[in-house]
Order: structure tokens, then sequence, then C-alpha cells
């Protein structure tokens, strides 16, 4: 075993690794942080998007060991201070952006990735920087509106019902 | 997934070292190599990192000349190549989705020569230079069939070198479910108008240069030149997504969208 620290959600934090240790159940087991969701378990479908060092990547396709010494946020770490909701989660429930929720937290912090690099996406650039993220309960259009709406623009332009 | 010792060197010589032990796997960006541990499909006793080599990274222009590091991630060569070589940063911004291109890397990709990858087509249709830990390779002896390169046992890619065309483009038709290609056509005239096609995700052999198109539209760059020309099927991929037949005529339909489209 060895011992791996990083830096999540502001934290310093450390946990016993084995060399196959995904970053996904570093997160989920060993610091109990299971806001991080497992869907395919293989690179496909992004419901374990997290950030390391700023940028968006599925979780179960990293190791532990090696991203040690990384800054690394989750959907934990996207609320507000005070507990709130963050602006991206907040419209996410504002315009139903969830169904079941399982897809949700890897959407999230892939739409925090999109909106960090493009503050104004348009509709087809939202489509296809969640191309990674797949909704089983397919609410795409939703999803779509609450990221034009947390980014500030009208969502009532948005297409097709 | 198998358990394994996890090694992550700082130079290229300490991993060349590590991966001469028995047992031993250089890890990139993970995007295939994880899910193909999960499968048991590969059963490394020893990883060793690749990301923590600052030699391996970059996008670098000398001259005519552009040089990317093994283990630069797809995201970074969109970016970095736009201004000089449109068609590589093209192809390198429509690989999977932005999770695998912040992760996923261009010495992986060509290590694996999957035969539905990008990045092989790019290589290949250029004429670049494969660069190694122990020699430099051209793209015309690297590729040597589907999963399978001119790299020998415990040899790693350092970096690939483009000569810098005049034009170029490439043109994906996705694999709706996967975003590999279904088919895809890689497209460059050099300086001295000479011309390269490069075919992916269509051969049973993996990429290929359609030979025939290169020579019509060295003789004429138009998507026009290409209508007299046929495309064999025999060789040809046919699965659920796509007939032999359908993946043929694929091949000369982008290779036209590309042969547009440069730039
Ligand atoms: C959802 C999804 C969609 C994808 N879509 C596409 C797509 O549209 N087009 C496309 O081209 N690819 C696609 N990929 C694959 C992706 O581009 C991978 O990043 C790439 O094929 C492998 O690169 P890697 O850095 O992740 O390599 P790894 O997975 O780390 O390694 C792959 C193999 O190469 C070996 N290796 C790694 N680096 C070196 C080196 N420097 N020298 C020698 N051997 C090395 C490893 O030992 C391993 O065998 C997709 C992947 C996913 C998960
Ligand atoms: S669980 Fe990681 S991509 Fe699906
Ligand atoms: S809300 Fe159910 S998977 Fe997306």
């Amino acid at each position: 075993m060895t011992k791996v620290t990083m830096t999540v959600n502001g934290k310093s934090v450390s946990a016993e690794t084995e060399g196959r240790t995904l970053l996904s159940s570093y997160l989920r087991e060993g610091l109990g942080l299971t806001g991080t969701h497992i869907g395919c378990d293989t690179s496909q479908c992004g419901a374990c998007v997290v950030h390391i060092d700023g940028v968006a990547v599925k979780s179960c396709s990293v190791f532990a060991q090696d991203v040690a010494g990384s800054k690394v946020t989750t959907i934990e770490g996207m609320a507000n201070a005070d507990g709130s909701l963050g602006v991206i989660q907040q419209a996410f429930q504002d315009h139903h952006g969830l169904q079941c929720g399982f897809c949700t937290p890897g959407m999230v912090m892939s739409s925090a990735a999109l909106l960090a690099n493009n503050p104004k996406p348009t509709e087809a650039d939202v489509r296809h920087g969640l191309e990674g993220n797949i909704c089983r309960c397919t609410g795409y259009h939703n999803i779509v509106k609450a990221v034009m709406a947390a980014s500030g623009q009208d969502v009532a332009a948005v297409a097709a019902e | 997934m198998q358990n394994f010792d996890f090694v992550k060197p700082s130079s290229v010589a300490e991993a060349v070292a590590a991966l001469a032990k028995s047992g031993a796997q250089a890890l990139s960006g993970g995007q295939t190599l994880t899910p193909t541990m999960k499968q048991r499909l590969a059963t490394p006793d020893v990883l060793v990192s690749l990301t923590g080599i600052a030699e391996l990274k970059g996008v670098k222009q000398n001259g005519g000349v552009l040089w990317v590091g093994a283990a630069t991630p797809h995201v970074q060569v969109a970016k970095e190549a736009a201004a000089v070589f449109a068609g590589l940063a093209g192809l390198a911004g429509g690989i999977g989705d932005p999770a695998v291109r912040n992760r996923g890397t261009i010495g992986g990709s060509i290590a694996n020569n999957d035969p539905a990858a990008c990045y092989p087509s790019a290589v290949l249709g250029s004429g670049a230079t494969v660069i190694t830990n122990k020699r430099r390779i051209a793209a015309d002896d690297y590729f040597t069939g589907m999963f399978s390169t001119a790299l020998a046992e415990g040899e790693i890619v350092t970096a690939v070198e483009f000569p810098i065309p005049k034009r170029s483009a490439y043109a994906k038709f996705n694999q709706p479910a996967s975003r590999f290609a279904l088919t895809g056509v890689f497209v460059s005239q050099a300086t001295d108008g000479s011309v390269r096609v490069a075919v992916t995700g269509a051969s049973n052999n993996g990429v290929f240069r359609w030979k025939a198109a290169e020579a019509a539209l060295t003789a004429n760059f138009s998507a026009s030149a290409l209508v007299g020309l046929t495309v064999d099927a025999t060789d040809m991929i046919g699965d659920l997504h796509g007939t032999a037949a359908y993946r043929a005529n694929l091949v000369k339909v982008m290779t036209g969208r590309a042969v547009t489209s440069s730039r």
C-alpha cells in the first residue's frame, strides 16, 4: 500500500492506495466522497468527471498514484461556502436539468469546465462540450438550458423540445 | 483489475530503465490502457507512467517542422497547432470528448494504432517522423497493421515531427456511439505540391495511403479530381456500423470533404 496525498476541494487529504486504485475509488472509498458517480467504469459515460488541476477528467480512467499532489475538485466542492447551491447547480434545479440525478455530478463538473473556458457558449458549444456525458434519463434539452442559464444567457432561445 | 506496481519517473532515461523489466508497460493518458486493464486484456506487473516527464510534452515549431511531444494531450495540440497546421489541430480537437482530449496523448494513440484511431492518419498523411528513445522511424515504416507498429519491446515514442504542409484537413465520419472514426481521411498538400491521403477506420489492415487519390490530387487539388476513382472493398472492415462496401464509398466521400475543407 502507498499513501497518496492530494488536495481535494481545497483540503489536504490522504488515503492508502494500491497501484490499481483508480481516482474514482480513492475519492469514493478512500475519502467517502460518493458524489462522484460510477456509471460505466469504461470511460464512456462521464458520470465520474472531476477536475484535476482545473481540467475535466474521467476519474475512472486515472490511477490515484498518477495524480498524487494534484488539486482535485469534485461535485462536493461546487456549492457556495455557506452551503447553498452554486450557480451551475442552482441552474440545474431551476431548469429541471436532472431527473434521477445519476449523471448530474459529471454533467455539473463538465459544464463548469466548459464555462471556465468559454463563459458565453452558444447552444452548439454546450451540446458539443457535453458530448462525453451521457444521461440515461435523456434529459438533454433541460441540461443545455441549465448551462445556458448558468452562463447568464437567455434560455428561451434554446431550440427544440 | 489485477494489481501492479506503479512508478512515475521524471525523465525518459528513468522510464526506459523501468520499462526494461519484464512485465512493465508504459502508461500515458490511460484513455485506452485503463479500460483495457479492467477487461484484463492487459495485465502489467509494473506500470510506468509517462505523465510526469516534462521532456515528453509540448508543441514546438522549428522552421518547417512541428514537434509534438509524445505525452502531449490532444487538447493542447488542438490549441497550439491551430495557427500553423490546421489539419492536425482540427483532428486533435475532434477526438472523443473534452475529458478524453484533456488526458489522451498522441504517443498513446500511435503506439496503440487502433484501426479506428484518428492520429495515425495525420502521421501517415503528412509523412511525419516518429521519434523513439532509440531511433527515428518514417511514418511509412511505422504502422504495420491493426494494433501493430514498428516499436520494439521496451521502446517508447518520445515525439512526432510533422513537416508543416501548405494546406491540410481531416474529415471524420463519426461512429456515433464511440465517437471514433467509422472512416476518417487526412489529406495534406506539401509545400512542393505533392499530396498525401491517409485513411483510418476503414481497413482491416489499419491506416493506409490511398495512392491513386494522391496522384490525382497532386495533378489537380480539387474534389472533382476524385470522380473517376473507386476504392476496392476487399480489405475493408464490415461490421454492424457499416458494410465493407459502405466504408469503401465513405473513403471517397471523406477524401473529397477533406480536400474541400483544406486550409
Ligand atoms: C470515450 C472515448 C472516445 C475516444 N475517441 C477517440 C477518437 O475519436 N479518436 C481517437 O483517435 N481516439 C479516441 N479515443 C482514444 C484516445 O484518443 C486515447 O487517448 C488514445 O488512443 C490513447 O492515448 P493515451 O495517452 O490515453 O494512451 P494509454 O491508454 O495510456 O496507452 C495506450 C497504449 O499505448 C502504450 N503507450 C502509451 N504511451 C506510449 C509511448 N509514448 N510509447 C510507447 N507506448 C506507449 C501503452 O502501453 C498502451 O499500450 C477515445 C477514447 C475514449 C475513452
Ligand atoms: S464511470 Fe467513468 S466515464 Fe463512466
Ligand atoms: S438525470 Fe438520470 S441519468 Fe441524467
